[in-house]
């Protein structure tokens, strides 16, 4: 089984213990990791602010680096996401319809292709998990509040078994971030103001830790906290299932 | 006694700065957030309460895309039979004929004060407006819009007009209008003085105007729910009823009514049915009854793949309710008759350059999508109308300039890597250059601590050892 390793533009610059995490943790499970070397970004930014139609040649570079590949596994929801949903190409469209059935999030590829059932980690901390709307609603990664329909959390699955996690409840447990990519500078209010309920709603719930599947959610979450001076922290899910001694 | 209606608004302000001024008062925010988010929590009981809610979310969508399928047959089934009844049929093309049908048959009954129970479509036709400078006083009868009437403004929520306004503020507003003592912000008292206040308008008034839930083309007859009975009272008192509709609110059959209502208000309140759902189906002796079924867009709508099923909507605004960024940032800032996402993506099609802000409200959380009665795909359709907007135009240039960089840089594999080193480098050695005012995120957040290696380095060095 080849896998490519898809890291987000973000996260190669910002966050690069959790593309190690990432790769670290799926070498642990056997598998074949490829890192095609010139991958940039998925085209998300371009395509949600409406500019679609001018990711051309950042779709293309997309599928030149991950053909070939059985797996293509992102440690976020909403790249993968955008990806399956949206990467087309005038060029090449077999190919670009091969990778949109072959992406896939992190936790599902764990739960879903690996079927992982034990993990040699232990965090001893109280960790809040933050739904991620991207990896939830669109990728059906856990089920959502709003439906009425069996219960299911492939992130929660994978971070039980952990050794001596505690994962703590929250008052609204699906609620989005106010990320949501260009959104959060171009509806700065709204944007901060999300973040900030949904850092409160973990601090009240005791939460040490947030985690999430998404880095870009734990980014502006992130920018909360230190702002605040809090001592709560965030941390992608990779780095606690890759045994992160915090 | 009644004021104007306001539009909207006249200013110029788009989603994005008026969100901004109504986040100034925090407190304020979370008050409408938590009132909003409760009223979530009530659909969601609700809708637990039935084991085959999908199964009925999905039957509703079915039903609803089956009449869009259709819908100039039953439409002319629905005349034919409303016809039967006696029941006088009017077409209106858009927002200004609607108006000045109305307007018609106001002036034939030779009334100069009418009552007007809640129709969201005559706030999309702006008709108090039209109506008030032609002399013609409306008393809108629905508690919630009677109070956002009486403060000179439109409603901010579809189903919960006035839910932006505290008991407090209320009570100095019925103080001012009512004469009711100061101070008494008591919800009980000041129902009873509006209810008081409203008989007068009731028993006075000859000619009622309500909207419609439902169309039922199999009978000719309307349906109309309420929670206060205004609709009724107003018809019932009056020597003539006008009804005013969208085309799109025809349901094939009687029998199809028992899905609807059993989704609208669970959807909408948490109530398992409102508590009037009235049957209009013909006049009573010696009334006149008009329905005015108004296209304004609908039909154009209707021939566009992309945006069609949000014709589906049965207007129970759960899609607010559930929608994080209306509930931080108030029904008024979306600045069109209907707020919150599924009039983010009605408002386009009306005026594109008008609402060109309005998609781009959201976070594409996908929250509305799921709590929709009639599985409108709410936030796929924002994406598209994004796509769409920039498409025509309706973006300023510089964000077209910014995203032509960002397209530069990502495709270029070494100018990506190139950027990124030097942008780290900067926020390491100049963290001025983007801890500023000029940045919207550092303003409320710290920027992302810059490391010195990408994993792009780091994977390179791995490679060599």
């Amino acid at each position: 089984m080849k896998v490519a390793l898809f890291i987000p533009c973000y996260v190669d610059q910002f966050y690069p213990t959790v593309a190690i995490a990432s790769l670290e943790l799926l070498e642990k499970f056997g598998v074949e990791v490829y890192y095609p070397e010139q991958q940039t970004c998925c085209g998300q930014p371009m395509a949600n602010s409406g500019f679609e139609h001018l990711a051309g040649s950042c779709n293309n570079l997309f599928i030149e680096n991950f053909s070939g590949y059985d797996y293509v596994v992102c440690p976020s929801g909403s790249c993968a996401l955008h990806i399956k949903d949206h990467l087309h190409s005038k060029t090449n469209e077999p190919e670009a319809k091969a990778i949109r059935s072959q992406v896939m999030e992190l936790t599902e590829f764990l739960t879903d292709i690996l079927n992982v059932d034990d993990i040699q980690a232990s965090f001893h901390h109280k960790v809040g998990i933050h739904q991620s709307c991207h990896g939830q609603r669109g990728l059906k990664l856990s089920q959502m509040t709003e439906l009425v329909a069996p219960q299911f959390s492939k992130p929660e699955r994978l971070l039980k078994m952990v050794k001596g996690i505690e994962l703590i409840q929250l008052e609204r447990k699906d609620e989005c971030c106010g990320f949501g990519g260009t959104f959060c500078v171009a509806e700065e209010a709204v944007s901060v103001k999300m973040g900030k309920d949904r850092v409160d709603d973990h601090i009240h719930a005791g939460a040490e830790y947030i985690t999430a599947a998404d880095m870009s959610c734990l980014m502006h979450l992130e920018g909360i906290l230190r702002r605040r001076k809090s001592n709560t922290k965030v941390i992608h899910i990779a780095e606690i299932l890759n045994g992160a001694t915090a | 006694m009644s004021e104007l209606n306001a539009t909207v608004s006249t200013s110029n302000k788009d989603h994005a700065e008026r969100a901004e001024v109504f986040n100034k008062d925090e407190a304020r925010v979370n008050w409408h957030d938590q009132t909003l988010w409760f009223i979530r929590s009530k659909r969601d009981k609700a809708a637990h309460t039935l084991a085959e809610w999908e199964l009925l979310r999905e039957a509703a969508s079915q039903i609803k895309l089956n009449v869009l399928d259709n819908l100039f047959l039953y439409l002319q089934e629905f005349e034919r039979n409303a016809m039967t009844n006696g029941i006088k049929i009017h077409w209106a093309a858009d927002a200004n004929e609607h108006n000045e049908i109305v307007h018609g048959i106001i002036k034939g009954a030779g009334v100069s004060h009418i009552v007007k129970s809640k129709s969201m479509l005559t706030e999309e036709c702006h008709l108090n407006e039209y109506l008030h400078t032609r002399g013609i006083d409306v008393v809108d009868t629905d508690l919630g819009e009677r109070i956002v009437q009486l403060a000179g403004e439109a409603p901010s929520h579809i189903v919960l007009p006035c839910i932006h306004w505290k008991k407090e503020e209320i009570g100095e507003l019925f103080s001012k209008h009512m004469g009711t003592p100061k101070g008494n912000s008591d919800p009980q008292f000041l129902t009873g003085a509006a209810r008081a206040n409203l008989r007068q308008h009731f028993m006075s008034s000859r000619l009622a105007i309500t909207g419609v839930n439902f169309a039922v083309a199999e009978t000719g007859e309307i349906v109309v729910c309420t929670n206060e009975g205004n609709a009724d009272l107003g018809v019932q008192l009056a020597d003539v009823h006008i009804a005013c509709m969208g085309i799109e609110k025809i349901i094939p059959k009687r029998k199809h009514l028992g899905i609807f209502l059993r989704l609208l208000t669970r959807s909408a309140t948490g109530q398992p049915i409102t508590t009037y759902s009235s049957h209009f189906r013909k006049a009573r002796s010696g009334q006149e009854m008009h329905i005015v079924l108004v296209d304004n867009g609908r039909s154009e709508r209707l021939g566009s793949d992309d945006f069609r099923n949000a014709l589906k909507c049965i207007r129970c605004g759960a899609c607010m309710n559930t929608c994080p960024v209306y509930r931080r940032s108030g029904g008024h800032s979306y600045h069109y008759a209907i707020a919150g996402p599924i009039g983010s993506i009605l408002a386009p099609g009306l005026d594109m350059k008008k609402y060109a802000d309005l998609p781009f409200a959201s976070t594409l959380c996908g929250s509305c999508t799921n709590v929709c009665p009639v599985k409108i795909d709410i936030h796929d359709q924002l994406y598209k109308w994004r796509q769409v907007i920039v498409q025509d135009g309706y973006v300023a240039g510089g964000k077209k300039t910014g995203i032509g960089i960002m397209d530069f840089v990502f495709s270029k594999p070494g100018v990506y890597r190139f950027a990124g080193k030097v942008g780290r480098w900067m926020m390491n050695h100049f963290p001025f250059v983007v801890n500023n005012k000029m940045n919207p995120w550092y303003k409320q957040r710290e920027m992302p601590v810059a490391p010195k290696q990408s994993f792009h380095d780091w994977y390179k060095e791995r490679q060599r050892k």
